[in-house]
């Protein structure tokens, strides 16, 4: 089999976003300390430059193909569809979009790939990511181990001993992984870490930023790497039933699965978009990740998007049991969805993500990340409520192996 | 025991004054200004209002005065930390600008806001640009919000009279310099490294071809800061032609050690060092 040339099928329209100066309508933008500002404009021309260019697009292709193992299949989940069946027979259909499947284990690999290959053409030696999960740590560490670059990953001291099996995967892989201890020790502070990293070794070093969020250029980037999710499960869709997903549904933390999902579909209007948010222990107790249901606009790591803070504007620490979900920010075009009422936004427990994360894995052989398992929860309301038998194509964005023992202390915990 | 207090400050008889007043008058007396900088409400905020007049009575012209933030993405270790520690202690920003009201009173050198760009625009730009004016902040520094975010800030901040300075860094590329020159009020803030706040052992030679670099496209005041430490390095910029010398973690850190009247007193004799060496 040849690889499938990816273009984008998406039409006109829905690439205006964003603008010249990053807005997705409000949203997104460039709030940076000046001395990055050149490496944004760098960074935002080599894109342009590259991004059609047909040696470029060979490589990516090329890779993703042999390298990543994509196309991800399209799954259809027979029992899981079993389980919101109605008596007569009819019920949801759901199909899962198998990025799990994908070298390393996640989506993450799509845009990793992509930002490296722009990297060593801007003549960068040095790689420096975040990480919250260890997902894109893990897929940044593999992608320079690829192509022979340092790489120096910063990741919260508190999702390093969550998340340790990903930790030694990255230091397997020739990385340094960099404690932070900062603020919480989870994914903000990482975050904030390396882009300090950034200002400093500016000139050296590309940052590979994992999500869909952060200053402009990287809210258009990373989901233009992460299209092909998108893209794909249009060509799959059409292959297996001819038509469309009516449903497209994908967990939200930063929201790089889920704009990797959408971007395909946010100009065909009969495709609901809903994104799933980590309410951890219940938005009523405060200590939750859902940004977009309960956070306010406000400027984080870049960007003008929602944001979890207090009354003075500070930013509030975000509390998920998923280490990739656990983020008071998101992507400021999910901001621009939501206001814009494209897409829908709703919010699961940690409790709900757990019992998800079981029945997936009883129901279907598939152990899904943490992450993942919260778009899996959000079924168990949205199910009941459709009519027929709605096609929904599931995100699965990771595969949960690096969950067990948080699980597994959760359900003790829980026990006791 | 202190010595008897001598107040150097340029700006003693400009009661209130703007940030380019007093650049005005230090220039005509061929002075080069000592900014320091202080985070508000570190270890608290009387010991705050205590440094802001302990440093106005040592020598400074003008005082940076930084609003604690919870993800201060331009400072290193020191700052960050006296940020936190503020943060933990319940400062807040409606305390911090009344504090500052009950204070500029008293002291010469004009204040100068050190915030991120959140807490501005959580306020409500006009709202905080408002109050700030009210307490009598004369000068606005804000890290993360470069040039082409700038004007929501800059026009309104204008109007009532308070002067937002923009950053220019070593990587600015001379168009953008050029820019920002135009743009920036009060001064020109030179950031003197790629890279955080904090201490460092040398300045940045950099700093020597961006002044002049600086000073062919503007006749705005320059003022060079991030990781000026010591008096020598205080004189070094000086002497390469800036119009002044910001120095923030080395006093942060000092004002940090011990009690607070301790602390007080190790700024006082730092501040008088790096004034002795303008």
């Amino acid at each position: 089999m040849t690889a499938t040339p990816l273009r984008p099928t998406t039409p006109p329209a829905a690439k205006t976003q964003p603008d010249a100066l990053g807005r997705f309508g409000r949203f997104g933008g460039k709030y940076v300390p000046e001395t990055l500002m050149p490496a944004l404009s760098e960074l935002e021309a080599a894109y342009q430059r590259y991004k059609d260019e047909p040696e470029f697009q060979q490589e990516l292709q090329g890779l993703l193909h042999a390298y990543v193992g994509r196309p991800s299949p399209l799954y259809f989940a027979a029992r899981l569809s079993d389980r919101y069946a109605r008596p007569d027979g009819s019920g949801p259909q759901i199909y899962l979009k198998r990025e799990d499947l994908n070298h390393t284990g996640a989506h993450k690999i799509n845009n990793a790939l992509g930002q490296v290959l722009l990297a060593k053409r801007m003549g960068k030696r040095r790689i420096i990511a975040e990480t919250g999960a260890g997902q894109h740590g893990v897929a940044t560490a593999t992608v320079c181990a690829r192509f022979g670059l340092e790489c120096v990953i910063y990741m919260g001291v508190c999702d390093m001993e969550r998340q340790s099996l990903n930790v030694f995967r990255m230091r397997l892989l020739g990385a340094t992984v960099q404690p932070v201890e900062a603020g919480t020790g989870t994914l903000k502070d990482a975050t904030s870490e390396a882009i300090r990293d950034w200002v400093t070794n500016v000139e050296t070093t590309h940052y590979i930023l994992g999500s869909v969020a952060g200053p402009h250029p990287y809210p258009m980037l990373v989901r233009d790497f992460h299209a092909v999710i998108g893209q794909e499960t249009r060509r799959q869709a059409q292959e297996l039933w001819g038509g469309l997903p009516d449903v497209a549904i994908a967990c939200v933390g930063g929201g790089s699965n889920a704009m990797g999902l959408f971007n395909e579909f946010i100009s065909e209007p009969s495709v609901r978009l809903i994104g799933v948010e980590a309410a951890g222990s219940g938005t009523e107790t405060g200590k939750h990740a859902a940004t977009l249901t309960h956070g306010q606009p406000g400027v984080l790591h870049g960007a003008m998007s929602y944001l979890l803070q207090d009354d003075d504007g500070q930013v509030i620490e975000a509390h998920s049991i998923s280490a990739g979900l656990d983020y008071p920010g998101v992507g400021p075009e999910h901001s621009y969805l939501m206001e814009t009422g494209r897409a829908e936004y709703y919010s699961v427990t940690d409790a709900e993500a757990i019992a998800a994360f079981q029945q997936v894995s009883e129901l279907e052989g598939i152990i899904p990340a943490l992450e993942t398992a919260h778009a899996f929860a959000y079924l168990e309301t949205l199910c009941p409520q459709l009519t027929g038998s709605p096609r929904i194509v599931l995100n699965s964005s990771g595969r949960g192996d690096k969950d067990v023992q948080t699980v597994a202390k959760y359900l003790e915990d829980f026990k006791a | 025991m202190h010595p008897p207090r001598l107040r150097f400050s340029a700006c003693l008889d400009l009661i209130m004054t703007s940030v380019s007043a007093c650049f005005q008058t230090l220039r005509a007396q061929s002075q080069c200004a000592l900014i320091p900088f202080i985070t508000a409400g570190d270890p608290d905020l009387d010991t705050t209002a205590a440094a802001l007049k302990t440093l106005d009575q040592a020598g400074a012209d003008l005082i940076e005065l930084g609003v604690p933030y919870a993800d201060p993405l331009a400072d290193g270790p020191t700052i960050q930390a006296a940020a936190m520690r503020a943060l933990q202690r319940g400062t807040r920003l409606e305390a911090v600008l009344e504090m500052v009201q009950a204070t500029v009173g008293e002291i010469s050198a004009p204040i100068i806001l050190f915030t991120y760009f959140n807490p501005i625009f959580h306020r409500g730009i006009e709202t905080f640009l408002d109050q700030a004016a009210a307490a009598g902040v004369k000068g606005m520094v804000i890290p993360d919000l470069p040039l082409e975010e700038a004007e929501a800030v800059l026009v309104p901040a204008a109007a009532r009279g308070v002067e937002v300075t923009l950053l220019v860094a070593p990587t600015s590329p001379t168009e953008r310099i050029r820019a920002i020159a135009q743009q920036s009020q009060g001064f020109i803030y030179l950031v003197s490294v790629t890279g955080v706040t904090g201490t460092r052992t040398t300045v940045a030679s950099r700093v020597k071809d961006l002044l002049p670099q600086l000073r062919a496209v503007t006749d705005k005041p320059i003022g060079v800061g991030f990781g000026i430490s010591q008096p020598e390095q205080a004189s070094q910029v000086k002497a390469w032609g800036a119009d002044a010398a910001i120095v923030g973690s080395a006093i942060v850190q000092r004002l940090a050690s011990g009690s607070p009247a301790e602390g007080l007193s190790a700024i006082d004799q730092f501040c008088r060092q790096l004034k002795a060496a303008l």
